[in-house]
């Protein structure tokens, strides 16, 4: 990070709580929307933006700048509350999620959005740009890294394991790639989907240096980045994060079939209002 | 495909059903691997310029290219996906990536990664791809016959069908001028040359009108053209006089030029391409000129919808109608 630690800055609980409130306020605009993911992935973003990147908020295509690709464009809604966390995106423009004309529609888009490094929606490509990516900022000299972050979903496609050999192949030290095991697909829990355990065993055999955590335990989660930050050999790094669906609101963490929620318009206040009680100290 | 099996013939046995042949006729001048000696005249002058592929450096004569910029060309196996998504993530970092392989393989494959990680964030990636239409003998797995179709339907994509050596190597500069994604169709090995005898250049963008005449305008691209211009010499031998507009910028389309010569009255308009009837330069020229209110005798030559036989390239394109005998033989029809 390029801000200096203050003694009041914020910790990361509170910028995890905070994205998590400004998704929360997001999915009120529309009623609906992938909460679940957003919640889930809440403390993983907080880590990113707040702990590990290099950024500059007033310049999101600042050359330096640690680049964010968010390959499951569906967790749009995620990314813009850690955007507006992290000052990228104004927090006045919470209120046109969704709607026409508004830069942050809910599958996320490079052409719509500061921050947003490239266009999701169809899964399984993310991880290739970020080959790209690291091949020219490498080509550049730069010390500027990858971050990626996937879902458990995306295993299923190919493309995603043409790119895992590929960043082996090419020793791409500087991508980090995050997948969220929330174990939730559209169609079902991913296990009964398309199998992919056991995922540390497969990834770390096609060459990649792994850690696998709890998604939601900060400390882990911080101890992960921090780990794949400094690990010395030439590898590309994979941190697994173990996440729940839905995490700090607990009537969104226990509805079934949480992948694409409808919340009632009353049940807003009471997700905010859980999230708060929750989360404090 | 079935047929009554091979007729016996006093021609030479043709090779068949070759992956890769050559679509120079016997003793047709040719130039070899224009589209990787321009690329590296190119990179010589411009540091972002990259080359990459998927297993088919040594067929898309982009080898020419990883032999004098070994540090610059990116081999990513056999993985075409990977190729394209990889290409739009250098490109964002500020290179120009050309990235080659079959026709078949980005038109077909990694079609949803072109769209999305190229077109729909508007990278500068150029896209060269050899094989394009009917220029195997190896069978549909390797005939390209909708990339075309595929391609202009993509918002953001400039698309082109070169017809000879002469012109790719214009061609190569031109695109790297021009800030955008490009497909372009390669022709490689040993290319034909014929525009060079024509006092042409290529314009992205541009029509050209190679030949007049008051009896037939032929549009064409790719190596239609060729064949056209073959065919013209012959139809003048009996007195056909064949205009040929060469547009081989499928995508923006030259309206004004084609409109101009659709419009001249008392011709028959043909369109010839390399490509299926369905959704290519012939459909994109009859749109046109629906749209616009000009409404001539309007023909098409390209392949049909159908999947293609397996053979050697001449055999395959006089039974599609794409050889030169078979363009004279139908303008004449067609004129009767």
């Amino acid at each position: 990070m390029t801000t200096p630690t203050l003694a009041n800055a914020p910790t990361l609980a509170q910028r995890a709580r905070n994205i998590r409130r400004n998704a929360l306020l997001m999915g009120e605009v529309q009623g609906q929307g992938y909460i679940a993911q957003a919640l889930d992935i809440a403390d993983v973003l907080a880590v990113a933006y707040f702990h590990a990147m290099r950024f500059r908020a007033e310049d999101p295509a600042w050359e330096e700048r640690d680049r964010f690709l968010l390959s499951n464009g569906h967790y749009a809604i995620a990314l813009y509350a850690a955007l507006i966390e992290a000052g990228i995106i104004p927090e006045a423009e919470l209120e046109t999620y969704g709607f026409d004309e508004s830069r942050l529609p809910m599958s996320g888009m490079a052409s719509y959005t500061p921050g947003m490094e490239m266009s999701g929606g169809s899964l399984g490509l993310g991880l290739g740009i970020a080959v790209g990516m690291a091949l020219g900022l490498k080509r550049k000299r730069s010390t500027a890294r990858i971050f990626t972050l996937f879902s458990d979903g995306e295993l299923d496609e190919g493309s995603k394991w043409e790119a895992i050999m590929s960043a082996a192949h090419h020793k791409l030290d500087n991508l980090i790639a995050i997948v969220d095991v929330n174990n939730q697909q559209a169609d079902g829990p991913s296990k009964q989907m398309l199998g992919f355990e056991p995922l540390v065993d497969k990834l770390e055999a096609f060459g990649w240096f792994v850690q696998r955590v709890d998604g939601n335990d900060l400390d882990a989660v911080v101890g992960a980045f921090d780990a794949a930050m400094s690990h010395p050999e030439p590898k590309p790094r994979m941190i697994v994060a173990d996440t729940l669906m839905g995490k700090g609101v607990p009537f969104l963490e226990q509805r079934e079939k949480n992948h694409f929620i409808r919340v009632e318009p009353h049940e807003w206040q009471l997700a905010l209002s859980a999230l708060n009680a929750g989360e404090q100290p | 495909m079935k047929s009554a099996g091979p007729t016996p013939s006093a021609r030479p046995r043709l090779t068949t059903s070759a992956m890769i042949a050559s679509i120079a006729a016997e003793g047709q001048r040719t130039k070899p691997a224009p589209f990787g000696h321009a690329l590296v005249e190119l990179a010589g002058s411009r540091e972002d310029v990259v080359g990459m592929t998927a297993d088919l450096g040594k067929y898309t004569d982009l080898h020419i290219f990883a032999q004098a910029f070994p540090d610059r060309y990116y081999q990513m196996g056999m993985a075409e996906q990977l190729l394209f998504g990889a290409a739009s993530g250098l490109a964002a970092e500020g290179f120009m990536p050309f990235a080659t392989t079959y026709a078949v393989f980005a038109s077909r494959r990694a079609y949803d990664f072109i769209h999305q990680t190229i077109a729909e964030e508007d990278r500068n990636v150029k896209i060269a791809c050899a094989l394009p239409g009917l220029t195997s003998g190896y069978g549909p797995s390797h005939q390209a016959a909708e990339d075309l179709a595929l391609f202009r339907a993509m918002p953001n994509m400039t698309v082109i069908d070169p017809c000879d050596a002469h012109e790719i190597e214009q061609i190569v500069p031109a695109i790297a001028a021009h800030r955008g994604p490009v497909y372009m169709r390669l022709l490689r090995g040993q290319v034909p040359l014929v525009l060079d005898e024509y006092n042409y250049r290529f314009e992205l963008g541009k029509a050209a009108l190679l030949r007049d005449g008051g009896d037939v305008l032929i549009i064409s691209s790719g190596i239609m053209t060729m064949r056209a211009l073959e065919a013209a010499q012959a139809l003048s031998e009996d007195r056909v006089n064949a205009a040929v507009l060469h547009v081989p910028t499928i995508k923006p389309l030259d309206r004004d030029a084609i409109l101009r010569e659709a419009g001249k009255p008392g011709r028959l308009v043909v369109v010839a391409e390399n490509h299926t009837v369905i959704g290519g330069l012939g459909e994109a020229v009859a749109a046109l000129l629906m749209r616009s209110g000009v409404h001539p005798a309007f023909r098409q030559i390209g392949l049909p919808d159908e999947f293609l036989a397996a053979g050697a390239l001449p055999t395959l394109h006089d039974r599609y109608g794409i050889s030169t005998v078979e363009v004279t033989r139908q303008v004449k029809e067609w004129l009767r």
